[in-house]
């Protein structure tokens, strides 16, 4: 069917290498894709537990390409939240990592390959799918909401070939995997460089291991993605000295960096004859929305740049206008084809059409230069980027309030969360809460306890003054 | 406070954990020790003994074990 991508076009090109040295060309993995796709043989719902792994990659890419819709899922994810997606949305298949297949009592393994195996559910029940649904992205990942973003086959071709476009992607490029596949960032790279006959480089190894970079220069990877937190680990790790003659490029996404970083890696690949490119983004616009041309990363420091080719950013003020001159902060919208359909909370909505027409209010605060580069300034909404991922702070207390009966606010800024709570005994037992349905680094969060949690006298939560704390 | 002691107290308080542990610990063995927790660990090492440590070393540094045989190195001359 070929919904994405003409895999056989690229034939005896190399596809992906994993860490192991195990290869896959575009034609082994076509076939590979379509051998999986067969035994399932009709567009259903699968969840797909995913693995920077050579079965995860053949699932994801069997399953997009063929109609079958894929709900990407980190194979890590907390046991209740990934119950609770399952009672939800009832899929007909799991695609699961051989090793976790005892997790699913009760469920058949019709299909094994890869380290991989296609497990039968027992649902009775099946929600019908709209015609253009491709694929399904969970939001936050961490805090025990179902809600899923619905991306349909043409945001996701589009988005691909816009970031293949602005990045100017060749079958030379060879990325090496830094980010979850389940995690649009992560998912997009792939994307993006199948499109153009790419090598993907796979490994589950991350960047405070000796043997991701020895993957890294023994196939001589072009290139990387990271969030605001790999470059603070990069910058820590001395990075700058590191001899990598293979790299070309270096992306940035995920949250906003800090400017000295942003000036520092800028300045190592202007130095370097090299690209840094600082890219804006979410899950609600498939993937990227804006980047900042690398030619201009220096200079434009602190910015995320420009929109992407063929989107459009407008900035909306209170009153509901367009903002028309430079340095005014209004929310950002952005226009394009890889926005979304909407969300899905309930499987009932699986069957729900375009519910935003190509436009996204991003919830992002934003300011314009006189040249019409792009500055993210605040949030909208209460959330945190942590480690690149987003997590909403009232549900957060709203999860401690229900787990303990007590009084809870959390607030902070980004890759630190502080939690405010009234009970000094309690401090323990809410961090290690938080920790377990996040599953972020503990580092990432303190809890503080307090004589009161501020309140105005209608009793809302007054979070200005909790800054006195952390600031 | 004795060498030993600083290096198991560097791993105790970034990881939140009991002394018990530490022996054979391994990078991922607990959520806590991952690529965040990493980072956290050479700072404090770091500070601890007033050093810097090499890209290498830090990539190579393992294991509780490992990182003893690493920081007991010429350069940074810490003895157990």
């Amino acid at each position: 069917m070929n919904r994405i991508w003409d895999l056989s076009e690229h034939g005896s090109k190399m596809a992906v290498i994993d860490e192991y040295g195990r290869q896959l060309t575009y034609a082994d993995l076509d076939s590979e894709a379509h051998a999986l796709a067969d035994v399932i043989g009709h567009r259903c719902l699968v969840f797909s537990l995913c693995r920077n792994e050579i079965g995860s990659l053949v699932g994801y890419t069997a399953f997009i390409n063929n109609g079958i819709v894929p709900v990407m899922i980190n194979s890590h994810q907390e046991e209740a939240l990934l119950d609770n997606l399952l009672k939800t949305y009832c899929p007909e298949y799991l695609w699961v990592p051989a090793d976790m297949k005892d997790k699913f009592e009760g469920m058949l393994s019709v299909y094994e390959a890869r380290d991989y195996c296609l497990l039968k559910t027992e649902y009775k029940k099946q929600y019908p799918l709209f015609d253009e649904l491709g694929l399904l992205i969970t939001t936050s990942g961490s805090t025990g909401s179902p809600k899923l973003v619905r991306q349909s086959y043409l945001n996701v071709l589009d988005n691909a070939q816009t970031i293949a476009e602005y990045l100017k992607l060749d079958d030379t490029e060879r990325p090496i995997t830094t980010l979850p596949m389940n995690y649009v960032y992560g998912l997009s790279i792939i994307n993006s460089h199948f499109l153009v006959g790419a090598t993907l480089l796979l490994t589950e190894k991350g960047l405070m291991q000796k043997e991701f970079w020895n993957f890294f220069k023994d196939q001589k990877a072009t290139s990387f993605g990271g969030v605001p937190y790999t470059y603070e680990m990069l910058d820590k790790l001395r990075f700058y000295r590191m001899e990598l003659p293979s790299l070309r490029t270096m992306t940035q996404a995920g949250g906003k960096i800090t400017p000295e970083l942003h000036e520092k890696f800028a300045a190592y690949a202007h130095d370097q004859g090299r690209n840094f490119v600082v890219m804006y983004g979410a899950a609600e616009a498939t993937s990227r929305m804006g980047y900042l041309p690398p030619e201009k990363a220096v200079e434009k420091k602190g910015s995320m740049g420009i929109p992407i080719p063929r989107g459009k950013f407008t900035l909306i003020d209170a009153e509901g206008k367009e903002i028309t001159e430079p340095f005014s902060t209004g929310e950002l919208v952005y226009e394009g084809k890889n926005v979304t359909l909407g969300y899905a909370e309930c499987g009932e909505d699986l069957a729900k059409g375009d519910e935003r027409h190509g436009k996204l209010e991003t919830g992002d605060m934003a300011q314009f230069d006189d040249d019409g580069f792009y500055y993210i300034v605040g949030r909208k909404k209460r959330f945190l980027k942590i480690y690149g991922n987003r997590v909403n702070l009232d549900e957060i207390d709203r999860l401690i309030k229900g787990e303990f009966e007590i009084e809870a606010a959390s607030s902070g800024v980004d890759d630190h969360m502080f939690i405010f709570i009234t009970e000094e005994n309690k401090a323990e037992p809410v961090k290690e809460f938080v920790v377990g349905k996040t599953k972020l680094n503990p580092s990432a969060f303190k809890v503080i306890t307090i004589e009161e949690i501020p309140k105005n006298e209608s009793g809302k939560t007054l979070y200005n003054e909790l800054k006195k704390y952390y600031e | 406070m004795a060498n030993l002691e600083k290096y198991n107290n560097a791993f105790i308080e970034t990881f939140e954990i009991t002394e018990d542990k530490l022996a054979g610990l391994k990078y991922q063995d607990i959520e806590a020790w991952d690529s965040v927790g990493h980072m956290g660990l050479i700072a404090a090492l770091e500070e601890a003994f007033d050093i810097m440590m090499d890209t290498d070393d830090i990539i190579d540094f393992s294991s509780y074990e490992k990182g003893k045989e690493i920081l007991s190195k010429s350069e940074y001359g810490v003895e157990f």
